[in-house]
Formats: structure tokens, sequence, C-alpha cells
């Protein structure tokens, strides 16, 4: 009984965790359609520029994430502009092309990551890192209630962002109905790549998460591909809450099957349950109807 | 036209023998051995080797070690009376699905000389069939019991494993004298962890050493909070962990966390990765206590002809390869891989493959990590994998790692060089 409650404790943390390297996902796939496969190499990407921060300047991993904040938030706005001008105008077939754009995306960071810092793995130093919060038997690490946290701290920002900012019912708008944004004389071109700017941005602080979870390769962002998506899809695309949630149901899931049932069952668990929930409904948990 | 003709013809004969002097001339001085020997077609070895990743960290110092001793034999004049050694590399990405459409291009487009494994079990055993099937010598890197099945009888593998056995036997001798009396083990789900399982299990069964926990993981997982959380409830003496670079980082930041009880008086044993310098630096203090094997270490008694050479070398090229700077664990074995074919084509003078198997099969071959010698199956004779357990390792400093004492070995009894402190959780202290 320990065990189990060891194991959903441990669970609700690992899936915040896993809702906060996810939430941008849920704005650039979920919101805006942008089939966004370089997500987990933009993120491996806000870790190394974490690691380098707290190497050179022992800056704390996660306010080294909020100072790369701005420059992912410029690389966001440029990517988008890239991928519009070279693959979205162009084409009904953009959703297909743009999984290609971004593929070849996420090789190229990964090749210029290898070139840089070799392909060793990574990681940072803060005080909160390998050490652990004892309540009773049972113990803490406080690295994954950092990720807890920041993981809640992201849901809220982003949630009262999109709900009670001009531009962020403008992204949202822009999710629902282009056409009528546009003749409104909004340009929608121009939401779609401040929204992918916030949703890079967000990567910085989840970037800090990653690195400081686990050490990083530069290979990393393959093992998060299924992950993020499996998180966005199974919670309904666009819903930031529902991210959270989802995440913290894999996440919860994942951790009882390693505890209880054997470690080689918890990706196998994870994606039957993905597929359950859209057997049931196929917006997903807490996804808009089309 | 003619007077031309004749008049050249005389100059052509004062030339011819003029050359021919100058040729003997040339042919005698080093210089000249240089311009002849430069026309012979080159030695070509082919491979594939992780240069990115999971195992990238580990093939780039093996190629390192493999250059630097093909840089060594060119600066000598090459082999076989002056053909240089060309290596042809390909990435093999760690998959060990690129492995044998590689190994097929190696053989039938390149038309290399001879092959070289890529690091590790995982993208190794699947050329296995291939190149028994064509009947080509093969050195093995760093792979664990991948001919076992195959029985390949061209197979040389350049890693210190010995007998199937010895790694997990050597690993419970130790435990067992400290007073273990059960057994955890935890796996990566993937071939060589597995194997190394495997063995574990099979030893353990034959000293009625119950297994307490056994659990495989998938790879890429992320925490190990819930594992190690299971394991520790199941009391165990004796942790043995199979495990890959990425999982090994999580496993002791888990470990440190959660605790793994004071029952345990030995953990470790066949986590890879403990053994990379970048590991270790950033793992740093986590590491204190852990019982693991290793290939070589900067001791005394482990130090032959041309190792501190290598190692000078190695440190130089390391820096600008940005490759493992320590390089402990695969560079010189890659560097002693080159040595064994090397010796073998002065001895039987040829690229004949069966001949190069049969003297290496029959000889002890002098290297810059021991002697070695192989058994039936290709393997070591005698098994040479150390267990050492790291002891007051401090954060962030990998430059303690290049003295003596930071990682005490235990095993073999020649090489021992301290005695275990345990329980686990007094020896991290």
């Amino acid at each position: 009984m320990d065990l189990l409650l060891d194991a959903v404790v441990i669970g609700v943390l690992l899936g915040c965790f896993y809702g906060a390297v996810s939430i941008g996902l849920s704005v650039s796939f979920g919101l805006l359609d942008v089939p966004h496969v370089a997500h987990p190499a933009f993120l491996v990407l806000a870790s190394y520029g974490v690691y380098i921060i707290n190497e050179h300047y022992g800056i704390d991993p996660l306010v080294a994430g909020l100072l790369i904040t701005p420059l992912f938030f410029v690389l966001g706005l440029v990517a988008y502009r890239l991928y519009y001008e070279t693959f979205e105008k162009r084409g009904t077939d953009a959703g297909v092309r743009g999984i290609a754009f971004f593929f070849g995306v996420a090789f190229i960071i990964e090749v210029l990551i290898i070139m840089q810092f070799g392909v060793d793995q990574r990681s940072v130093t803060a005080t909160y890192i390998g050490k652990s919060w004892r309540i009773a038997d049972m113990r803490i690490p406080y690295r994954m209630l950092v990720a807890f946290a920041v993981a809640a701290a992201l849901t809220i920002v982003l949630t009262l962002y999109l709900s009670r900012t001009f531009m962020g019912r403008a992204i949202r708008a822009v999710a629902q109905d282009q056409e009528a944004l546009r003749l409104m004389g909004v340009n929608p071109i121009k939401v779609k790549q401040w929204a992918f700017g916030i949703a890079t941005a967000v990567l910085g602080i989840a970037g800090a998460l990653l690195i400081i979870v686990a050490p990083v390769e530069p290979t990393l962002d393959r093992a998060y591909i299924g992950r993020t998506f499996c998180v966005v899809v199974m919670a309904g695309l666009g819903s930031m809450s529902g991210t959270i949630v989802a995440a913290i149901i894999l996440g919860v899931a994942e951790s009882i099957v390693l505890t209880s049932f054997g470690a080689s069952w918890a990706p196998a668990i994870s994606f039957a349950m993905l597929l359950g929930v859209l057997a049931v409904r196929p917006q997903g948990l807490f996804g808009r109807r089309s | 036209m003619s007077k031309r003709d004749s008049k050249s013809g005389s100059i052509s004969r004062r030339r011819l023998l003029a050359t021919a002097s100058a040729g003997a001339a040339l042919a005698a001085s080093p210089l000249g051995i240089n311009l002849l020997h430069a026309q012979q077609p080159p030695i070509r070895i082919g491979m594939s080797m992780p240069q990115t990743g999971g195992l990238a960290g580990g093939g780039k110092p093996s190629l390192l070690g493999i250059e630097i001793w093909r840089d060594d034999v060119n600066a000598k004049g090459g082999l076989l009376g002056g053909r240089k050694i060309e290596l042809v590399v390909y990435d093999d990405k760690s998959s060990a699905s690129e492995t044998p459409a590689i190994y097929s291009k190696l053989i039938d487009v390149d038309k290399v000389d001879l092959l070289f494994a890529p690091y590790a079990t995982v993208p190794t055993a699947p050329i296995m069939p291939l190149v028994k099937q064509r009947g080509l010598l093969l050195i093995g890197n760093f792979s664990f019991q991948v001919n076992s099945k195959v029985g390949h009888d061209m197979w040389f593998n350049n890693a210190p494993w010995g007998p199937p056995d010895s790694w997990a036997s050597s690993f419970l001798d130790i435990g067992q004298k400290a007073g273990g009396k059960s057994m955890a083990l935890l796996a990566a789900d993937q071939e060589f962890a597995q194997n190394l399982a495997k063995t574990a299990r099979e030893v353990a069964a034959k000293r009625n050493l119950p297994v307490v926990f056994d659990q495989a993981y998938p790879p890429n997982t992320v925490e190990f909070s819930s594992i190690i959380r299971a394991l520790k409830a199941a009391k165990p003496d004796i942790v043995y962990v199979a495990s890959y670079p990425p999982d090994s980082a999580g496993i002791l930041r888990a470990v440190n966390e959660i605790g793994v009880g004071d029952n345990v008086k030995l953990f470790g044993g066949g986590m890879v990765g403990l053994q990379f310098g970048t590991v270790m630096e950033n793992l740093g203090s986590l590491l204190n206590g852990v019982v693991n094997y290793n290939s070589w270490l900067p001791e005394k008694s482990m130090y032959f002809d041309g190792t501190k050479d290598f190692f000078e070398k190695y440190t130089k090229r390391a820096i600008e390869a940005k490759v493992d700077p320590l390089g402990y664990y695969l560079a010189p074995f890659g560097y002693a891989s080159g040595q064994l074919v090397e010796q073998a084509i002065n001895a039987t003078k040829s690229l004949d493959q069966k001949g190069l198997a049969k003297y290496l099969r029959e000889n002890t071959h002098k290297t810059i990590v021991g002697p070695i010698a192989f058994s039936a199956d290709g393997e070591r004779k005698e098994t040479a994998v150390l267990q050492a357990q790291f002891r007051g390792v401090v954060d962030k400093n990998i430059e303690q790692f290049r003295s003596s004492g930071k990682q005490v070995i235990l095993f073999p009894e020649n090489l021992k060089s301290g005695e275990l402190v345990a329980p686990f959780e007094a020896a991290r202290k």
C-alpha cells in the first residue's frame, strides 16, 4: 500500500514534468495545427542553453531558463515565418510537407549540438538536485517538486494569457476560424507567428526542467517525440489545463506500472491508454468538438 | 627529325643510366623507401562506429584509439613492406538497423581488406550472420556474447570479458564475501544488459542465491524513483545493475534521493557510462560506494609497453576531437585491436583472412592493455574485467580520476589495490 501511494505521488510529479515539456506543443500543434515534430529538439536546445549559463556563470538553471526565454521567442518567430513562407503558404498538403520541414529542423539542431558540445551527457548543478524531501518513509526528490511547481505556474500563466488578453483571445480565434479573423481585419499569420513564438519561448523554461530532472544528450529529443504528442493528443488539441491533466494521468499510470507490474510494460500501457481515450472521445479528454 | 631522334636517343641512354642510378640511390635512402612505398595500395580497414546516438560517447574515443594506432603504423612506414593503413568508417547512429547495410557496403562496394566491428553489442549483433556467411575475420569491439549462438570461428573480441559467467561471478564473489545472501537484478531491456542479466541469474542459481527482485526497464525511461523504491522494498543484499549510459546517471540520482536500504552490501556491477570521463565528472560524489566493472584504470599494474605513450597522444587529441578526456574504457582497446591485426599481418606476411584468424587464435599477443590470448569462441581465455569501487570522489572535477585511488580495484586478485568498503550506504559517506 505504501508502494502504491509512493507510485501515485511520484506519478503526479512525473506527469507534471511531462505536462511542462508538452505545453508548448499544445499551443503550436494543438491550437495552430502546425506539425511541430521539432518541438523536442527545441526543448533539448534550450537545455543546452541553460547548461552553458549554469556552467559558465553558476546561475540557477530555472533563472537561466527564464533568461533564454526571449531568445527562444525570437527563434519561434523566425522558425514559423520560415515554415509559413516555404511550406504553409504553398498548398493544401502543408501538413505532410510541414512534418518533413520540422524533421529537417530537428536533425539540424541535433547535428549542431553534437558539433558544438560533442556527444557526451551534460548536466547542471543546483541545490535542489540530488536531494529529497522526507515525509515519514516517503522520500520525494526536490527536482520533481520543482517540475511540479513550474508546470503549475506555466499552465496558469498560459491559461490566463489565452483567456484574458487580446492577443490570447486572437490566438484562440485563429485556432477556431482563421477566415473569420481575416474578415475582421486581423492578419491571422501574424497571430500564428506570435503564438508560435510563445510556444517556443515556453521551451526555455521547459528545457531548464529537462536538464534539472535528468542529464541531457544531443539525441534525447527522440525519446520525447512520442511522449509529448501522446500527452497533447490525449488532452484534446489546444487545452492547456487538459494537457497537464492528461500528462498526470500518463505519469501516474507509468509510475504504477513501473512499481507494480514491471517497467517493460510502462510505454505500452501509456499508449494503450491514449488509444482507449481516442476510441471513446476522439476529440481527446478536454478537446473541442470539430 | 631523325637527327633529333638520334640525339635524343643518345641522351635517353645516358638518362636511363642516370635514372637507374638515382632510383637505386633513392630506394636505398629513407626518402626513397617512402616514395616507392607510396605507390602501393593501402590496407583498407572498414567499420561502422556509433558517432551519434546513445553509444556515441563510447564510439568516438574507441575510433580515436584506432586512429592513433593507424597514425603510429603509418609513421613507421606501414605494413607488408610499406602499405599504409586506411580506415573506412561510417556512422551507424548507435542503431542495430543500420549496421547490416553498412557492412554489406564495406564488403561489396568499398571492398575493404579487413573488418573491425562497431563499438558495443547492439550494433554488432546483426552483422554476425553476415560475416560468418562470407567467412570473414572480424575484430570485435566491446560487445558481449554476440558470438555465443553464431559460433563464428574468425571472431576475436578486443574486450577483456573472458568466459561469459566471469563478469557476474566476480561481482557476486565480492558481494557474498561481504555477507550478501540475496540479490536484486535491474537491467535495461536490450541485448547487452539482458545478456548480463541472464548470466547473473545463472550464476545466482548455481550458488542458491535467491533473486528477490528482477526487473527490466525499457530504454528512454525518464524517472527511476519508482523502480528504486520497489527495489528497496525487496530488501536485497546485493544489487546487480546492467544499464546503458543515459540510464546509469538516472539510476544513481534516484538511489541518492530515495536510498536503497541499509541491507545493501554491494551495488553496481554492469553499469555502462560510469567509465566515461564526462559522466563521471557530472555524477561526482554520487558515484561513491558503487562497485562497477571497468577495463583499464590508472594503477601501476596496468601499464604495459606503449600504454603511457598512447595516453599522452590520446590526451592531446581528445581535446580537439571533443571526446572523452580520460578515454580509459575504450580507446586503448581500440589501439589494441589494431595491434592484434598488425602482429597477425607481420607474422603471416599476408592479408589472407583464414591465415590471420589462425595466427590470432594460436598465439598470445602483446598489446598496450596487456597480453591477449583467445579461446575457441573468440573471447579472452581469462577474464581481465576489473571490478572497482569509487571512493572519495568529489563533484565537478575530472582531473581527480587521473590519479590512482579514486577507483579501488577489488578484482582480479593480481591487480587488486584495496578492500571493499561495505555496506553500500556507509561507503557513500
